[in-house]
């Protein structure tokens, strides 16, 4: 891999990585079973440059940011890097959010680009908040059909086309360490968007410890399923292996039978999933292995029993794929490690991989700390724990009571320069240099760190999602009662686990309400409009005013400290 | 082509036999996520099976962020 201390920016070192890895495959695309492109880095940097020639003939000045919101394909990174190039500052949207809330969310970072794709184009050029984000001058559209209607944008491609027809190269522009390379979104909208502003060193320091401990190199395929608008993939599909020469599978489909096959299609080295695709594919494993016959289910639980002796101390995957041949093949016999996060895992599902010879890389971060601050090194593997701190990354466990337990405070290379706009959330959450995670956790003897859940209102779903309650609370404007709030369960009432997190409902009914059927059916109405996973688990009811400044803004914290002297399993009231 | 109504109707049979249910069971305004406890990636399993049935693609992008059975057979309506 490139030695990545010597640069000062992504550009430059992508830069390098392209020239340095030329003939290797950088990238393959595929949509169900159909192969749709493989690119060789030469070709990567042939389509980026031109990219890049378009923009700056468009008057992309450096610093511009340029928002992307695209599944995962090829363009995404090829247009990624073009920004890079010419001194952009990336915003990576989700392409899973509604296009109110990507519109949100590219108006609150000031983007003056969108490069987004056809199949999203259409609701995204309709929706009304398209009028929010007045500074997008800009939007390119890959993918478009001859007689698509762009609605305003231009054609990806054809930048690709005009720029081809004059040789002159695009200027390549570098860009300090500490300058901004990308804004990444670590919550959803509907309140305070926090706008994670990542410098070039953030992404230099993470790329160089992550790849210490699991590393890339030309060969190794790693399917990229995550959007790579998430820190993880970002680091693990993009900024990782280009600058290891590696090769990224994008698979434009989340089907579970397609997602399979893949591994089995591109003899996948490396895969990162959230703990809810782990749970899954953990299920279509369980259920082969009930069915096999009673005889060939003992062998089989042997093979199982022996391997894990064997691994004890360390991976040993030459020895797993022997031991446990079919397993294996059924995931394309190459499979070092699964890396999981976004968040918590169940550890008995990490040991049931590990079990099988097949690694599980999980870990503890968060997009403020540029993806990972922890990571398990399999030295040896801790289901338990959210293994060591990466390398040059600092962890205390800070004011932490009799169990040793209290907030996890991170300080490295790694921690973001602050929130986008937002000085008083940065102020509250990186003290001194140290990132506040409003995570609670524990070293044990060992230095692997143990996580007990949060210090703060919000929950994390098994899809690796944010979900912080005042953004919720929205849904329930109109609801006929005095007053109301949304929580995190655990945040009212610690529980000390990472897992079964759950939302709930504060309300104080009007003088003369009753808490009957009607209220019921009125909060399950609109909490039915709510996504899947924002959506509150019970209600809680309190007699007494909330709390509130003279503002009349609610005191939070007060309203927690009065609710947790109520006994939990009483208050939560089903839905 | 069926109507919306024949595709809603058979869309409802077929998850109601996806997930071992009794005929009738669901309805065009259920929540697949509240209703069958399902999580996104059981969800993209019935939606496989729905492809194979009528015959046609639903990439991931045209569901994205659909949680009803009518909403569904829409969809699908318009691919076929």
């Amino acid at each position: 891999m490139l030695d990545l201390t010597k640069y000062f920016c992504l550009g430059a070192a992508l830069k390098d990585a392209l020239e340095k890895f030329c003939n290797e495959t950088c990238l393959i695309e595929a949509d169900r079973d159909k192969e749709k492109a493989r690119l060789t880095y030469r070709d990567f940097g042939a389509q980026s440059m031109s990219l890049a020639r378009a923009l700056q003939d468009a008057g992309f000045a450096p610093g511009t940011r340029a928002s992307m919101v695209m599944t995962n394909q090829s363009k995404w990174l090829i247009s990624a890097y073009a920004i890079f190039y010419s001194g952009g500052v990336l915003v990576p949207i989700d392409w899973m959010l509604t296009p109110d809330e990507q519109w949100e969310l590219i108006a609150h970072s000031k983007a003056q680009v969108l490069v987004t794709e056809f199949s999203l184009w259409p609701r995204l050029s309709k929706a009304n908040g398209r009028a929010t984000a007045s500074d997008v001058k800009l939007v390119l559209v890959t993918e478009a059909p001859a007689n698509g209607d762009l609605a305003g944008a231009q054609r990806w491609e054809a930048q690709l086309e005009r720029s081809c027809n004059d040789n002159a190269p695009p200027q390549f522009v570098p860009r300090q360490r500490t300058d901004i390379a990308c804004i990444g979104y670590s919550s959803g909208t509907g309140g305070r968007p926090k706008g994670c502003m990542l410098t070039h060193e953030n992404y230099l320091e993470q790329c160089s410890a992550l790849t210490s401990i699991y590393p890339f190199w030309p060969g190794v395929h790693y399917l990229s399923i995550l959007p790579t608008s998430h820190a993880i993939d970002f680091m693990v599909g993009f900024v990782g292996p280009f600058t290891c020469g590696a090769t990224v599978v994008h698979l434009r489909t989340l089907r579970p039978e397609f997602f399979r096959d893949a591994f089995r299609r591109y003899k996948i080295t490396y895969v990162s999933v959230v703990p809810l695709v782990l749970k899954n594919l953990r299920a279509v494993f369980q259920s082969r292995f009930d069915e096999l016959p009673k005889g060939k289910r003992r062998i089989f639980n042997a093979l199982v029993a022996l391997n894990k002796a064997l691994t004890k101390s360390h991976p040993r995957p030459t020895l797993s794929r022997k031991l446990l041949a079919q397993v294996h093949q059924s995931l394309g016999g190459e499979l070092r490690t699964i890396i999981v996060g976004g968040a918590f895992s169940e550890p008995d599902t990490l040991q049931f991989f590990y079990d099988l010879g097949i690694p599980v890389a999980n870990g503890y971060g968060q997009t403020e700390a540029c993806t990972a601050i922890t990571v398990n090194d399999l030295k040896p593997f801790r289901a338990d724990t959210v293994g060591k701190p990466l390398p040059g990354i600092e962890v205390k466990i800070a004011e932490p009571d009799s169990d040793g337990i209290g907030e996890v405070r991170v300080r490295s290379k790694t921690v973001m320069a602050g929130y986008l706009d937002d000085p008083e959330l940065t102020a509250e959450t990186i003290v001194d240099g140290w990132l506040h995670t409003g995570d609670l956790g524990r070293f044990d003897s060992t230095g692997h760190l143990q996580l007990f859940g949060r210090r703060k209102n919000m929950i994390v779903t098994p899809q690796g999602l944010n979900i912080f309650p005042e953004n919720v609370e929205g849904g329930f404007d109109d609801l006929p009662v005095e007053e109301f709030c949304v929580f995190a369960a655990n945040y009212i009432w610690p529980q000390r686990t990472m897992v079964g997190e759950q939302l709930v409902l504060v309300l104080r009914m009007k003088k003369d309400q009753t808490w009957d059927d009607t209220l019921r059916q009125q909060i399950a109405a609109r909490n039915n409009k709510l996504k899947n996973y924002q959506r509150i688990q019970g209600v809680v009811l309190t007699g007494d005013e909330f709390p509130r400044t003279t503002g009349r803004r609610l005191k939070r914290h007060l309203l927690k400290d009065r609710l947790a002297q109520l006994d939990r399993d009483h208050a939560i009231l089903p839905l | 082509m069926p109507t919306l109504e024949n595709t809603t109707q058979e869309v409802l049979t077929l998850a109601e036999q996806h997930f071992k249910l009794a005929p009738g069971t669901l309805s065009p305004s259920d929540d697949f996520f509240k209703k069958l406890g399902i999580d996104s990636l059981q969800t993209l399993e019935l939606l496989s099976r729905l492809e194979n049935h009528f015959n046609i693609e639903l990439p991931d992008y045209e569901v994205q962020g659909v949680s009803d059975f009518k909403t569904l057979a829409e969809r699908i309506q318009s691919r076929l």
